[in-house]
């Protein structure tokens, strides 16, 4: 029961580093990006390279990881998405799923279709045993990084000026502008960060949650669900959600396995039913 | 009937009206069954995509609804389709065809209450959840049916009692023409009475719409049911012409290329999905043979650069095109019956 609990929360942090970069960008410029696994993708596969090819240390692999993918980001934002902000919601999905389609065929031309791994130091292959609960050591790693992204995440968000900007823009982003905030450049570095920390979570879940081209496919419905379910007016809910979706996803497949993902989907659709505009919104809908 | 009312009525019967382009696709359609009979398999998965997109033009063309979940319906009547063929409980194709649409249809009448709810991004979650949640269902129920090997065993009877299913696909191929155009038909109906006018009110200002008097929930319940059966129907011809049906007929493959196929033809105005499925497929089935494995990858930078060239300038692209076409076909026309009226004829959509 309470390693459940344990797995399912390292499960939902890992899902709230991968997601919030989406529930930024959906809350800020209302632009639906079903891309942002490509971009988790693109960390995980960027680690492989460097740990398992070349040879750097994993501690120094994820942060390049990151920051290859923020650069990545901020070209994709700079070059393509910029065009496809005010658009309609249905080219949006239309281009980012079309973004979709062509990273996972790119990735398996250059990489190959079958499953990487990343080679994990024996430092934190094992388990601690806790009170008799077997707590994987890399599982707490990802707890542990996961929480502390979370609290400067956090701490950016609310006190630093740059995070009231952000916080300005979401809030009403024709008032932000006239109050002289670039929105544009606040948005791009956004994006550039929350593409980042998604490689960060690809490389960091690589392990846990499988690293294949089909990776943006498969866990664009998770992302998706954190956001929606989370709200896009912070990012205390999207965590709650993930941490939610995490637990709840790991119970589920451990009591009623056979079920698969079908307990989170309903779980989902009754939240949106009940809450349309998600768990955490704040009461005015936009 | 005051002038004004007339006035209407007449000036909605002129925009009913059939036009010249419209009678030579159709006609194009059905000489395909004589002209190309070589080709009849993939022109069979042409008309079934066609009748696929057709239903996705009505919700998303018509009344503005996104949706990344038609396969829901599709695939539920497929499997429906092929489970009553396989156990012998309906044997007239027809009546099992009729009957599928009717099992999507009230499935589409049960969700339709999800969609009606909150912002595009929560219709478009409500409506992949609900047909990820059907997958799942399918899969764990693999003992009905049949899991990640597909329903095995489906065999259809004769149509009518009297057209068997050949293995070149002829009788398919006519079978599910002649579906299609009376789907069509039907649709075509649909959109020009004041009910489908009402439909693009509600797309143009769900708001406004509501203030003018317009029962926008009911409307939008209503198409959506309707779309459904015509995807569950799409559906059930997919099982009865292959004799088969498996998992990916509800993955989100299938939803999110259907999108697609119809972005290429246009939405809104019903021969989008028609012309969109048959570029589609001749294109799947060219780039196919020149990269079987990547062929996801086209598909995608088509998607990006749809989009990046924009959707309304396509339109008037296929606008400009149509038009040009319209002109030749009623000149034609025109110069074949009495040469001194030539280009009298007004060309209407």
């Amino acid at each position: 029961m309470l390693t459940i609990l344990f797995d399912g929360t390292a499960y939902g942090m890992l899902l709230f580093v991968l997601a919030c970069g989406l529930s930024v960008t959906l809350g800020l410029m209302n632009f639906i990006n079903l891309a942002h696994g490509a971009f988790a993708m693109a960390g995980g596969y960027c680690t492989v390279v460097l740990v398992n090819r070349i040879g750097v240390p994993f501690a120094l692999g994820l942060p390049l990881a990151f920051l290859a993918t923020a650069l990545l980001g901020g070209l994709c934002e700079r070059t393509l998405y910029v065009h496809v902000y005010a658009r309609s919601h249905l080219d949006q999905v239309l281009f980012t799923i079309g973004l979709v389609f062509m990273s996972v065929a790119a990735t398996d031309y250059v990489m190959g279709s079958s499953q990487q791994f990343v080679r994990i130091p024996d430092a934190l292959q094992g388990q601690f045993n806790v009170f008799g609960i077997g707590m994987g050591k890399y599982r707490l790693l990802i707890i542990v990084v996961c929480g502390v992204l979370t609290l400067a995440l956090q701490l950016i968000l609310t006190k630093t000026r740059f995070g009231s900007r952000l916080r300005a823009a979401v809030d009403d982003q024709r008032v932000a502008r006239g109050l002289g905030i670039n929105v544009g450049a606040v948005f791009g570095i956004t994006f550039a960060f929350g593409s980042g920390l998604a490689g960060l979570g690809g490389a960091l879940g690589a392990e846990i949650l499988g690293l294949d081209p089909t990776f943006p496919l498969k866990y664009m419905i998770y992302f998706l669900i954190v956001v929606t379910v989370g709200g896009t007016s912070g990012i205390i809910g999207p965590f709650l959600a993930s941490l939610l979706l995490g637990i709840g996803d790991v119970a589920g497949k451990y009591y009623v396995p056979t079920l698969g993902a079908f307990v989170i989907y309903a779980i989902m659709i009754a939240v949106l039913i009940v809450r349309p505009h998600g768990l955490f919104a704040r009461g005015t809908a936009r | 009937m005051t002038p004004l009312a007339a006035s209407v009525a007449q000036s909605l019967k002129r925009r009913a009206r059939w036009s010249v382009l419209e009678i030579a696709f159709w006609v194009a359609a059905f000489a395909s069954i004589w002209l190309l009979p070589q080709k009849h398999l993939i022109l069979t998965e042409t008309a079934i995509l066609a009748l696929f997109a057709l239903s996705l033009d009505l919700i998303l063309g018509y009344a503005g609804i996104i949706s990344l979940g038609q396969a829901a319906f599709f695939g539920t009547a497929g499997y429906f389709a092929g489970l009553v063929a396989k156990y012998g409980l309906i044997n007239d194709p027809v009546l099992a065809l009729v009957c599928s649409g009717l099992v999507a249809a009230a499935l589409g009448f049960v969700t339709s209450f999800l969609v009606l709810r909150g912002s595009d991004l929560t219709r478009l979650m409500v409506t992949l959840g609900v047909s990820l949640m059907l997958g799942e269902l399918a899969n764990r129920y693999s003992d009905i049916t049949g899991g990640a090997d597909g329903l095995q065993g489906v065999t259809v009877a004769p149509i009518l009692g009297l057209f068997a299913f050949d293995m070149f696909g002829h009788t398919g191929y006519v079978y599910c023409l002649s579906v299609l155009f009376v789907c069509f038909l039907v649709a075509r109906r649909l959109v020009y009475s004041p009910f489908g006018l009402s439909l693009r009110a509600i797309k143009g200002n769900a708001l406004r719409s509501g203030a003018i008097g317009i029962p926008v929930n009911a409307r939008l319940v209503a198409i959506y049911t309707l779309s459904a059966g015509f995807a569950g129907m799409a559906g059930a011809l997919l099982t009865q012409t292959t004799a088969f049906c498996s998992l990916d007929v509800l993955s989100l493959q299938r939803s999110a290329d259907l999108l697609l196929v119809l972005i290429i033809g246009g939405t809104g105005y019903l021969y989008g999905g028609l012309i969109g499925a048959v570029i589609y497929k001749f294109m799947q089935d060219w780039i196919a043979t020149l990269t079987p494995q990547y062929w996801q990858f086209w598909i995608g930078l088509l998607l990006v650069v749809i989009v990046l060239v924009g959707r309304d300038r396509m339109a008037a692209w296929h606008e400009a095109a149509r038009a040009a076409l319209a002109r030749f076909f009623t000149r034609a026309l025109a110069w074949r019956r009495r040469p001194a009226l030539g280009g009298a004829a007004p060309d209407g959509r």
